[in-house]
């Protein structure tokens, strides 16, 4: 275990290093005078593009210019995002926690759906709602999102207009931004509550449940299978019979021998979805216009916003090592007959 | 229902020499398509296959244009419904969407195609050198997967595109270049149970270079999962190249690319005040096209999956965590 977590460790800097080596890199695709536009804030220093390539030395050798970036970016200097109109660094700061608190929803909702399922479907095994899971699944991954998510728009919204998109509706966002509310953590429903204002928080709440719903219903499918699959290995095994045999009640037996053990792999998954979920919904959150890091990502990219996009595929980079590596140790800790060499 | 007869109870259909079960290879093909969904699914696929071939039949291009631009009639921006001359409607500022679809299927089978050819080879040849050679080599590969395997699928494909420029070559180049990991990990894993097995020690002492080794050995070996792997693979590629176009970092504006189909849709889809499904055919075309595609390949891949390795049932949920959402 302890030579397993140094090893990790130790790597954690080169596959770092890696990934701003191959982030520069791709930044290289592009001509001098386009990466000078990096360092441009005020569109009149785009006259003098020339010198802002010789002040920053974009003509100069390859390694010199990545020591520059990443001496700038360990300085916490991003560029300038123009999509967002504010500094990379401020951009993320803005984004992240519209990210994380929809991420955080639709984490709990797909937690608790897939186990359930899962469960349920083990127990029932080819039976129907084994059968409506197994359909459930197959259709969860190959429903493309973007479908998914604008069908969903067009009924409960279009059609109903329930749950608009977007993050709050203008009255409410014109009232957060006044100094009578106080933000506290930038996630929305929390602030909602501690300033008091109940109508704010439904407000939020309605705007949630398009893409939570959304997310759950494709990284769910995956989830149920496996939870599935795990719970029938288990329900198998000897100590369930021993604990049938004894008399234990079955929802204990289901509850408490089986599903614990069958947990180890979900862990891994949740693990992974959770990561997919922090590190930027793209497509979910462009559909349901819903200002997060993954649209400000994609808004970047099509606008040719290339500091903007660095710092997210930087950003996205790092929350996924990081969280692997919390997954992997997680792992670990729960099932100690794990040894890696 | 015979050949479920046959893997029930192999002695009952098993042929005079009593060959053992596993002897069975041939029958992988008719046990794959034994099953009434495989086979349904893998009708799906043969049809999107001779649409692919016969669009210049179904849909022809007019001489001397380049038949995946989606010839426009007008210059009006609203889409119209399904009439005589468009038998699915146009989509926003005209573009038929039948000519679309049609010719659609041609990018998608170049899209899949492609990536998945320049995963297999890319994983192919850093997997075999990484699993082969072991010791720093391997480290060192390894590593160079993970920096690829930190962004998750969609999020460097949105870089690359972006850095390049649209296009479905750059589409291409981009799918792939954060497809290959996958490939070059299932390789090594490949190779390094191969490795130990008595027949490549023998190969090896009767002085058969590492290059032979690799090529005549181990890869024949390996390629089954690889098969496997790649028609699972068929419907992520697919979904991940559309959702490139939806988010408008695919083809150019025009191309017969279903995502971007969809992604002109997108508009239109709350109907105007009182008429709510006043444009449904914008998307509901494309929308199926999309999901009856990687339908067909999902359910396919499974089979063959389960078909040639029922313990590895619940590998793709395995590698759920890189779905892009």
């Amino acid at each position: 275990m302890s030579v397993y977590l140094a090893r990790r460790l130790l790597f954690l800097p080169v596959v770092a290093a890696g990934i701003t080596l191959l982030i520069f890199g791709l930044l290289q695709l592009l001509s001098p005078a386009s990466r000078a536009m990096l360092f441009v804030e005020r569109p009149e220093q785009a006259t003098a593009i020339a010198a802002v390539i010789r002040k920053y030395g974009l003509d100069q050798p390859m390694y010199v210019q990545y020591w520059h970036w990443l001496d700038n970016l360990l300085h916490g200097d991003l560029g300038y995002s123009q999509s967002a109109r504010m500094p990379v660094i401020e951009a993320i700061r803005t984004f992240f926690p519209a990210t994380l608190e929809l991420g955080v929803y639709a984490f709990v909702s797909i937690v608790s759906v897939g186990l359930w399922l899962g469960t349920l479907a083990a127990v029932n095994k080819d039976g129907a709602v084994d059968n409506v899971s197994r359909i459930f699944a197959i259709t969860g991954y190959s429903l493309p999102v973007f479908v998914w998510g604008v069908l969903l728009l067009f009924i409960f919204y279009g059609q109903l207009n329930w749950f608009p998109p977007e993050r709050l509706s203008l009255q409410a966002t014109l009232f957060v931004q006044s100094p009578e509310f106080r933000p506290y953590t930038g996630l929305m429903t929390v602030d909602a509550l501690l300033n008091g204002t109940w109508w704010v928080f439904w407000d939020a709440v309605r705007h949630l449940v398009l893409p939570v719903v959304t997310l759950t219903y494709f990284l769910t499918a995956i989830l149920v299978r496996i939870t599935r699959a795990s719970m029938l290995e288990v329900l198998g095994q000897e100590y369930v019979r021993t604990a049938r045999a004894k008399g234990v009640a079955e929802s204990v037996v289901i509850a408490r021998h089986a599903r614990r053990n069958a947990l180890i792999p979900t862990i891994t998954l949740g693990g992974s979805i959770l990561v997919g979920l922090l590190s930027g919904v793209v497509i979910t959150e462009t559909i349901f216009n819903y200002p997060g890091i993954g649209r400000w990502g994609a808004n970047a990219a099509i606008q040719l916003d290339v500091p903007a996009v660095a710092g997210f595929a930087l950003l996205v980079a790092v929350i996924t090592v990081l969280a692997n590596l919390g997954a992997d140790l997680l792992y670990c800790y729960v099932d100690p007959r794990i040894r890696y060499g | 229902m015979r050949p479920r007869a046959i893997r029930k109870n192999p002695l009952m259909a098993a042929p005079a020499t009593a060959a053992p079960p596993e002897r069975r290879r041939p029958s992988i093909v008719w046990t794959v398509f034994s099953r009434p969904v495989a086979l349904t699914a893998a009708s799906v696929i043969a049809a999107f296959v001779l649409l692919a071939v016969s669009a210049p039949l179904l849909a022809p291009s007019r001489t001397g244009r380049d038949p995946y631009v989606i010839p426009t009639v007008g210059f009006e921006m609203a889409p119209h419904p399904p009439s005589a001359g468009h038998p699915f409607g146009t989509t926003e500022d005209q573009f038929d969407l039948y000519y679309g679809i049609v010719w659609g299927t041609r990018t998608v089978f170049k899209v899949t195609l492609s990536v998945i050819g320049a995963s297999v080879l890319i994983g192919l040849v850093l997997g075999s050198l990484a699993g082969y050679s072991g010791g720093l080599v391997d480290e060192a590969v390894m590593r160079f997967t993970d920096v690829f395997l930190a962004f998750p699928g969609l999020v460097l494909a949105v870089v690359i595109v972006a850095l390049l420029g649209k296009g479905l070559d750059k589409v291409i180049l981009a799918i792939a270049a954060v497809n290959w990991p996958t490939y070059a990990r299932l390789m090594r894993g490949e190779i390094l149970t191969i490795k130990g097995h008595d027949f490549v020690t023998a190969a090896r002492t009767m002085g058969a270079s590492d290059l032979r080794i690799i090529v005549r050995h181990v890869v024949p070996n390996a390629f089954f999962p690889f098969f496997v792997y790649g028609s699972l693979d068929m419907g992520n590629v697919v979904i991940t190249s559309a959702a490139l176009s939806f988010l408008g970092l695919g083809t150019e504006i025009g191309y017969a690319d279903w995502g971007q189909l969809i992604a002109l849709s997108r508009r239109w889809i709350l109907g105007s005040p009182g008429h709510g499904f006043q444009f449904w055919y914008t998307i509901i075309y494309p929308a199926m096209a999309i999901t009856l595609f990687v339908l067909a390949w999902n359910i396919l891949g499974d089979a063959i999956r389960d078909v040639l390795d029922p313990r590895t049932r619940g590998g793709r949920e395995a590698r759920g965590g890189r779905r892009h959402v």
